[in-house]
């Protein structure tokens, strides 16, 4: 008890921060992603170091002479020691040289560039439309508490979040685009294009995460103050819009931020199913002709891109609860 | 007439929390001690660290300076095969009874485990297990059961048959009356002060409630914000408390008084409001 | 795991996976031939012969989907044993290390729980290459991360529970803390945890088929065949169907054999028996209320859906300007009467009452006019940490009724705002209306709560235990400000105690309520002097260690109440007290109700004899 309290009373007193709550929140967030960019420049480095057998092989060819392979190999300085190859790595991060493909010769930040917004458009897509679908539909069901409503909302959701993307995505090439021809079944040309991989996206996710928003949201609707708010009987609306939803955000997003990253890998599956000329798709275009820059590079992005999105969510987070700039949990 | 030695003492007794820029000090220097045979109260409101002087006397809390003396042989630095041996002549029964019980062992294992923690077999030590659930007035057949078959102050009394079975010499309890109706509590209260004069236990009885501290203790500490204010004898500090805290404690205490002639609102509203501006 | 309640869909999901595991044994040994057979067709469209048609090559595509379940199976197993195994070996690895290495274990397991799964597989597949082998090792290190953490989080939350701290006192050697104590408390958790993950196991597993960089031909799974499946999508759709049916249809039910077990294992989620509402009769108006009594209740329950009274018949007023209070132990009904005067009663409970009123506001009416209510009266909850919004400041929370019910604008509502802070002795109330609840100390928010209870100007305020959570000196000046705010505003108060202590201190008025049903009403001053008349309002005080006791009462054993109260639905047709009374009748006590009469429900005490 003591204990407890005490050490909650240590963290509300706060130590004094000079840049503000936010200045502070920032730094430690900012200083956070940074972390995970360094223990990812280190991964993707170790990756392919990692890698059995010998990259100048697969870049010289099969039917390279030994010399061949030598020569391949002192080119792309993979002749030299551990270290001097992890700074020209890193240096070359810093300059955003990525290196070049083996494959095509292209260099690997050209690639990214060219198809990073089509990656960005439909997860950043499918994120929005996750939340907006999944939270009013798990608010409503926790708030209906009708154990009928409950027990078709469990089953519908187990069932269409256990399906995976390209299970959802080839059924609905066979059914919007080939059987009924509403929609293009692959590439990116038009907007309609957009439609079936972000719905082979969301539908699942917005399963999964809609089970979390009732499980919350049944907790937040229990909790002391919003008996209070109903002391104060207030329409539904204001209820539940003014008094459980900013509390339900900060719960669903703590632990829904985990699904809204793992979009990301949802999106590598559905470019694949879809055609669709992103990062996902290329990046197992490279893994199958072991393109390894292609590949460092691209997880690499991936992984700051789910940096991003994490730290986004914690700054929508910190928005919504006072708590969490102060450094207290959202529970 | 002679005092009895000190059977449990804590000198100068310092306990801290966290690492670096959240560390923080619960307990500064605290000096007490309870006499064998005897009851000592601690009293305090929360924050000012009266459970954690028993999970530091235990072994919860990490000691970060001072002694903690039993029998005059200090805890402190002992190694862990030491420990653990003197551990089981010191003995906790804490607030909360739902969360004390293993949820998946029956009462009968619980005590079993007390009696032998290698083994815990409740059929080997049945005489045992059912002497001491008779002892805090409990029916034998309750060893076969769960803890969630029984009331708060069924499970409050299985607690304190547990760490009686362990055979302790101090028994410290914190706030064990306080999750309990007052019948209920008054039953409990009963019974420890019963048990502690058959057994001629050594007790530290830890709680929020002056009345109920006054009635169990022979001596009192009062604490607040980890520093002892005021320790004597129960009947001195209550009849004549010393520090300006003691009185304004008492003052609040609801005792059928009038209200709001009494000072001793205004007395605590200064008290938080210092608190606050710290 | 004793207490296991098995739920039809966990049964009907557990017999389908073994179906698929019993396909998976016999279809390779039964099947094998005619699934690399080459019929010749290739791309035949479904047929009586070849039910899914065939593929690319001309082979059966269903034969070749029922044999592909084995490795299928295989790989999900192995790659959810890997997961499990090395993220539990992790997460309680982490758990038992020191604090450093702890810290930035569990840092480490955040970074790459973050990171998305698959994708982390497929760096894993870049380093360990293609194939069943490299496949299964790359889903199950993918997986370990996410398992280490909620292994890491069960043992840390089960680790600090008040039993494993005891046993370690008790001298329990730590291997027999983990097995006796740890395991078998998160068993559970981790066996939902195993279903879920072998579900997102196949998924991932399949997914890496399905790009490609899994199984690689000759040898085949699911996901390989939906991968070729995709090729013919527009000749033969059904090579596509096949696969993603069996991907999909095992993978829910492993889903549901993850909700299923977490229901089965759900202490909270007991059946509970609905029986037919039962309208309890309501008895014709027998309290004599004074007519000018601001609140009159006439014989209200209150009533479970079984038809439970658990508030039985209760009578009392409230005068304008009076403190009321209801005291008693947990179940005796006090807080459920209170709530049911404020009209917020938990849901699937119901109130009846032959009269239920606040001056001329019918309360047991079916509608009441929200705005009279939330004007009319006021309530002060018992925890004040709790019941605040933490996400709104104070300002916000204060006025609402105001804005929402009365119409006050602008500058008005943070004037009115600050002024009510002021009153209930809040320093700097300027600043505090701008903070956030926990920005406040526990006794300034339960203040703060009385404030926006008396913003809209109410009659009656029904605070519920509003100093069970604060401490003595906080509590005596919160039950200042409330008694202040009733002499000044007269604003009447109905105080609810668990603590006799504290109605007898604050209260003109004072009933006890026992095993739903107030058996005393008494004056302050007659509870204060110990003037009471009930046996059991005796036993109570007498139960109760006071800080005047002198001389022999100090130390001497407090008196006690043999036996429980009665659970509602066993409250006996008599005294609900009999049975623990010391006074009891052999006439009339268990058989006939005791009424209120002369403030006290009691045959005993007036020495009634049976009315037959």
């Amino acid at each position: 008890m003591a204990a407890t309290s005490a050490r909650a009373a240590t963290v509300g007193a706060g130590r004094p921060a000079p840049l503000g709550p936010w200045g502070a929140f920032l730094v430690r967030r900012v200083a956070g992603l940074a972390a995970v960019a360094v223990t990812l420049v280190v991964g993707t480095f170790l990756m392919v170091q990692l890698i059995p057998g010998d990259p100048a092989r697969v870049v010289a060819g099969g039917d390279a002479t030994p010399a061949d392979v030598e020569r391949v190999r002192h080119e792309l300085g993979l002749d030299r020691p551990l270290f001097t190859q992890f700074a020209d790595y890193a240096g070359g991060l810093l300059r955003g040289d990525l290196g070049s493909s083996f494959q095509t010769t292209e260099p690997v930040a050209r690639i990214i560039g060219d198809r990073l917004p089509f990656t960005a458009e439909i997860a950043l897509l499918s994120v929005l439309a996750v939340l907006l679908l999944a939270v009013p539909i798990g608010l409503a069901v926790a708030a209906r508490g009708s154990r009928r409503a409950d027990s078709s909302f469990t089953f519908v959701t187990g069932t269409v979040g256990a399906t995976p993307e390209y299970v959802i995505g080839t059924l609905l090439v066979l059914g919007f685009a080939i059987k009924l021809g509403w929609l293009p079944a692959a590439g990116a040309e038009t907007l309609a294009s957009l439609v079936l991989p972000v719905a082979a996206l969301v539908l699942p996710a917005t399963c999964v995460m809609a089970r979390i928003v009732r499980r919350e949201a049944a907790q937040v609707l229990a909790q002391d103050y919003m008996r209070t708010a109903r002391g104060r009987r207030l329409s539904p609306l204001r209820l539940y819009a003014r008094h459980a939803l900013p509390n339900l955000l900060t719960a669903t997003l703590t632990l829904g931020g985990l699904i809204l990253a793992g979009l990301l890998g949802g999106t590598v599956v559905v470019e694949s199913v879809f055609a669709w000329p992103g990062i996902g798709q290329r990046v197992v275009e490279a893994l199958l002709v072991r393109d390894y820059p292609v590949v460092q590079g691209c997880v690499l992005v991936l992984g700051l891109l789910a940096a991003l999105l994490n730290l986004l969510v914690d700054l929508v987070l910190a928005l919504l609860d006072p708590r969490v700039l102060a450094g207290k949990g959202a529970n | 007439m002679t005092s009895p030695p000190y059977k449990l003492q804590v000198e100068d007794l310092t306990v801290g929390f966290g690492h670096g820029r959240r560390a923080r000090t619960v307990l500064h220097g605290v000096s007490t001690g309870v006499r064998a045979g005897q009851t000592l109260g601690l009293v305090g409101e929360s924050g000012s660290g009266k459970s954690t002087i028993a999970k530091a006397i235990v072994g919860i809390h990490p000691v970060r300076a001072g002694r903690v003396l039993l029998d005059g042989a200090d805890l402190t630095g002992l190694g862990r095969r030491e420990l653990a041996a003197v551990r089981r002549r010191v003995q906790l029964v804490s607030q909360d009874p739902y969360a004390s019980l293993n949820p998946r062992m029956t009462v009968g294992q619980a005590v079993a485990e007390a009696v032998d923690p290698a083994r815990a077999d409740a059929r080997k030590h049945a005489a045992a297990v059912e002497r001491w659930l008779e002892t805090v007035a409990l029916d034998g057949s309750a060893a076969g059961r769960y803890p969630h078959e029984f009331s708060g102050g069924q499970r409050q009394r299985i607690a304190v048959a547990r760490a009686l079975a362990v055979g302790p010499e101090v028994l410290i309890a914190d706030e064990i009356t306080s999750a309990l109706d007052a019948s209920v509590q008054a039953e409990v209260l009963n019974l420890l002060e019963e048990l502690r004069r058959s057994l001629s236990l050594t007790m530290v009885f830890i709680s929020h409630d002056l009345a109920v501290v006054r009635h169990v203790s022979d001596e009192v500490a009062v604490l607040r914000h980890g520093e002892l204010v005021e320790q004597g004898p129960a009947h001195d500090v209550y009849r004549a408390p010393q520090h300006p805290y003691t009185r304004s404690l008492l003052a609040s205490a609801p005792t059928f008084e009038e209200p709001g002639a009494s000072h001793a609102s205004a007395e605590a509203e200064d008290l938080e409001e210092k608190e606050e501006a710290v | 795991m004793r207490r296991v309640r098995w739920n039809a869909p966990l049964v009907t999901a557990l017999a389908g996976l073994g179906l698929i595991a019993l396909l998976g044994i016999v279809a390779p040994l039964v099947l094998q031939e005619e699934a690399t057979a080459l019929s010749g067709a290739a791309r035949a469209p479904v047929s009586a012969e070849h039910w899914l048609g065939t593929d690319a090559l001309g082979r059966d595509v269903l034969a070749r989907t029922l044999v592909a379940t084995r490795l299928t199976l295989e790989m999900t197993l192995a790659a959810t044993a890997i997961a499990a195994g090395a993220g539990i070996l992790l997460g309680t690895g982490v758990w038992v290390s020191g604090r450093r290495v702890r810290e930035l274990g569990l840092r480490l397991i955040d970074v790459l729980v973050s990171y998305p799964a698959l994708i982390l597989a497929l760096v894993i597949a870049t380093v360990v290459g293609t194939g069943p082998t490299a496949s299964v090792l790359a889903i199950g290190l993918g997986g370990a991360p996410a398992f280490a953490r909620l292994t890491a989080n069960m043992a840390a939350s089960v680790a600090q529970r008040d039993f494993v701290t005891q046993a370690r006192l008790m001298g329990v050697p730590p291997y027999r803390v983990l097995v006796r104590h740890l395991l078998p408390n998160i068993a559970g958790p981790l066996l939902v945890l195993l279903s879920v993950a072998f579900a997102n196991v196949l998924v991932a597993l399949s997914g890496l088929s399905f790009l490609g960089v899994g199984v690689q031909a000759p040898d085949y799974d699911w996901g390989a065949l939906l991968n070729s499946g995709l090729a013919s999508l527009y000749t033969n759709p059904a090579e596509a169907v096949g696969p993603a049916v069996a991907i999909t249809v095992t993978g829910v039910l492993a889903g549901f054999v993850g909700d299923g077990l977490a229901a089965a294992l759900d202490p909270r989620a007991r059946d509970t028996k609905t029986a037919p509402a039962q309208t309890p009769a309501v008895s014709a108006p027998s309290h004599r209320a004074p007519a000018d009594a601001l609140v009159t209740v006439d014989g209200l329950s209150v009533v479970l859906p079984d038809g439970t009274r658990l508030v039985d018949e209760v009578s009392f007023h409230v005068m304008p300007g009076e403190i009321v209070g209801l005291v008693g132990e947990s179940g005796s009904g006090k807080s459920l009467t209170a709530m049911s005067v404020a009209r917020l009663l938990p849901e699937g409970l119901s109130a009846h009452a032959a009269q239920l009123t606040l001056d001329d506001l019918d309360l047991a009416a079916p509608v009441v006019d929200p705005a009279r209510l939330a004007t009319g009266i006021g309530i002060v909850f018992q925890d004040p940490s709790a019941s605040f919004n933490p996400a709104l400041r104070m300002k916000g929370q204060l006025t609402e009724t105001l804005r929402v019910h009365q119409g006050v604008r602008g500058a008005e509502v943070d004037r009115r705002a600050v002024e009510a802070l002021e009153q209930v002795r809040i320093k700097e109330p300027a600043r505090v209306v701008r903070q956030y609840p926990h920005e406040l100390s526990g006794g300034m928010r339960q203040r703060a709560m009385i404030a926006a209870a008396l913003l809209p100007g109410p009659k009656l305020i029904v605070a519920d235990e509003p100093t069970t959570a604060l401490d003595v000196t906080v509590q005596a000046e919160v039950l200042d400000v409330l008694t202040d705010i009733n002499r000044r505003r007269g604003t009447s108060v109905l105080l609810i105690s668990h603590d006799i202590g504290v109605v007898g201190t604050v209260c003109h008025r004072v009933l006890v309520m026992y095993a739903g049903r107030v058996v005393e009403a008494v004056s302050a001053a007659d509870l204060r002097a110990g003037r009471v008349k009930h046996p059991y309002t005796q036993a109570l005080l007498a139960a109760s260690p006071r800080l005047q006791d002198t001389g022999a009462a100090e130390r001497a054993p407090l008196a006690t109440i043999p036996g429980r109260p009665p659970q509602p639905a066993a409250r006996p047709a008599g005294c609900a007290f009999a049975a623990r009374c010391p006074v009891a009748l052999d006439t009339v006590c268990a058989t006939e109700r005791p009424r209120l009469i002369d403030d006290v429900a009691c045959h005993a005490v007036r020495q009634e004899v049976p009315t037959a």
